[in-house]
């Protein structure tokens, strides 16, 4: 889309656009280009020759336990904090919509651990669930009975990466609840309640659709967000282990590319996870854009 | 109105608190523990009672883990991301919405695009440009076998070495993350919505094209703008990937990375009072951010992602 009424310039337009063409060019196409020849490329870790393989790196990769098994956690690990923090952020934006006083208040003390790294938001669990010293694993021992141990069991280093990366995701996913919630038109509310609908009844039927595409879109956002931004919380957290147990699909490609050097493996797996972001917001603006002919 | 239910609205509070709770709890923690001596942090359960330590750790915090320079390290890192990218998007999106040109198509679609490419999914080819910006052409250079040609004219050897590293610089650690997808989209839609008089105006009084912009464009996108620095700051200060891809030096560590070395390990003396207290210091700077400037924060994160 473009203006009606425009400026004309020969040089100027090529000018403004030119820092940021430069840039994509230099560190986003070139790289991705890079990465992808390369994956078909088999080469020694000295640096010496390089050889064309066509999809053996391919073929490797998914016949490397090691990969099919990071692929499962990824998996596991995205659906346990998109449910974990989806829910935990509607639940409370419902309430914070409902509550007539105090509105602002509640929004600022919900919504700062937005800006809380996911490293440090690693650190603070870390913390809390620490096998000896912990407040929150003392619980899960003492009132649950659970022997729990981060450090050698594969499944409480899991469940402890998956509170640190939802407990930093739940307030984006409230403010855009309550953005959502809030436009929901109060009189179709106020109808139902005529009706004599349930205030139950009228979150499952009036707010929940209305909310759809609010939740799929969050939903979208929260796994984008646990494939990629929640390397800082693996790498301070577990590194990945143990016996890698929280050894994610981002966490894998740095390991064995940038600590093991494995060139044509890593390049492989930045493949794979570029054909699946590229999905996700084909998908994704697919979806946007029926919902806006639908409304239009 | 909808009907009043006393029950239902207690119910509210309480869940509300709960909520609230749970969500600062970690935090509420850390700052207790920061404040104990080591005998008093390792006890379990630590007590929830302040105690009196809160500066000495804060002090050995500040020391052990070379927070001055880690910290305006991050910040350098933080701004500059911030400035570039809403500098960048605003010239690119004025740009696309206000000139017509044979590659304005081209231009917007492979902006877009860069959406699909996150640093997570090229990590290694990326570090390997930042370690050498003229890489390709020296690649170019061997590929067309231009040494050849460079020896039949001069008539003797050249050896040619191309090299400008970007390793362990502020130049690095914010070039590679000034692109942006979301910011351009979000200033072009704006524009967009900008009514057409104004630019008729502006023409018809003379002005140039630049003229508009900084006089017309740049003021309506204040709100704009002032979401996104919210929005980039804390994308900018709470980098992690490519920070510790690119930095070796421990003059360039930034604040999140440089925590890694005064949190306990498993073997370490457990002085998680200092660690927290670190750990408290470097989340504060993007937290006053968010929370200082609240409204826009929450006006441009809902409508970045639109």
């Amino acid at each position: 889309m473009i203006k009606r009424s425009i400026f004309t310039s020969r040089t100027l337009p090529y000018l403004l656009i030119l820092p940021q063409i430069v840039i994509t060019l230099t560190f986003f196409y070139w790289p991705a280009l890079q990465g992808l020849v390369r994956s078909f490329m088999l080469s020694d870790p000295f640096g010496g020759r390089t050889q064309f393989v066509w999809f053996d790196n391919f073929t490797a990769l998914f016949t490397n336990p090691l990969y099919l098994k990071s692929i499962v956690t990824t998996c596991l690990f995205s659906a346990l904090v998109a449910t974990l923090s989806i829910t935990i952020g509607l639940f409370i934006a419902t309430m914070a919509n409902r509550a007539l006083k105090a509105k602002a208040v509640i929004r600022t003390l919900l919504i700062w651990p937005y800006a809380v790294a996911p490293a440090i938001s690693g650190i603070l669990w870390l913390f809390l669930l620490h096998p000896s010293y912990g407040v929150v694993s003392y619980a899960i021992k003492t009132w649950l009975g659970i022997d729990w141990n981060p450090v050698l069991k594969g499944s409480d280093a899991l469940f402890m990466v998956v509170m640190a990366s939802a407990w930093k995701q739940i307030s984006y996913n409230f403010v855009f609840f309550v953005a959502g919630l809030q436009a929901i038109p109060t009189s179709l509310i106020e109808a139902a309640a005529i009706d004599g609908a349930s205030p139950f009844r009228r979150f499952w039927t009036i707010t929940v659709p209305l909310l759809s595409p609010t939740l799929f879109f969050v939903t979208v956002m929260n796994i984008i967000y646990s494939f990629f931004d929640t390397f800082g919380v693996i790498h301070t957290m577990t590194q990945g282990g143990p016996g890698g147990a929280t050894n994610i699909l981002v966490y894998k490609v740095y390991q064995d590319g940038f600590i093991g050097l494995n060139l044509g493996s890593s390049s492989a797996q930045s493949v794979v996870l570029m054909t699946l972001i590229i999905t996700i917001t084909v998908l994704q603006f697919k979806y946007v854009e029926r919902k806006v002919q639908y409304v239009g | 109105m909808t009907e009043k239910t006393p029950v239902l609205d207690a119910l509210t509070y309480v869940f509300l608190m709960a909520g609230i709770l749970i969500v600062g709890f970690p935090i509420i923690y850390a700052v207790i523990a920061a404040t104990l001596p080591i005998e008093e942090v390792t006890r379990v359960p630590m007590p929830l009672i302040p105690g009196d330590q809160f500066l000495v750790n804060i002090k050995a915090a500040w020391i052990n883990g070379n927070l001055g320079r880690n910290l305006f390290n991050s910040f350098i890192m933080a701004v500059g991301i911030t400035t570039g990218k809403i500098v960048v998007s605003l010239f690119g999106a004025f740009s696309i919405v206000y000139f017509d040109y044979r590659l304005r198509t081209v231009a917007f679609v492979s902006v877009f695009c860069t959406l699909m490419l996150p640093v997570e999914v090229r990590i290694l080819p990326t570090y390997e440009m930042a370690a050498n910006l003229l890489g390709p052409f020296q690649s170019l250079w061997e590929m067309l076998r231009l040494d050849g040609v460079a020896r039949w004219v001069a008539g003797h050897d050249i050896e040619i070495s191309l090299e400008w590293s970007l390793l362990d610089s502020y130049a690095g650690l914010i070039m590679p993350l000034v692109a942006s997808a979301t910011c351009t989209f979000l200033f072009r839609q704006f524009f967009l919505t900008i009514p057409e008089e104004l630019c008729e105006a502006a023409k018809m009084d003379g002005a140039s094209a630049m003229t508009f912009f900084r006089k017309i464009l740049l003021p309506l996108s204040k709100t704009n703008i002032a979401a996104l620095v919210v929005i980039e700051f804390v994308y900018g200060w709470n980098q992690y990937l490519w920070p510790l891809l690119i930095t070796t030096n421990p003059k360039m560590m930034t604040a999140v990375i440089g925590l890694q070395h005064i949190i306990p390990a498993a073997d370490d003396l457990p002085f998680w009072n200092i660690g927290l207290a670190g750990a408290l210091i470097v989340m504060l700077p993007p937290v006053l951010v968010v929370l200082l400037m609240q409204r826009w924060f929450v006006k441009g994160l809902v409508e970045k992602e639109k």
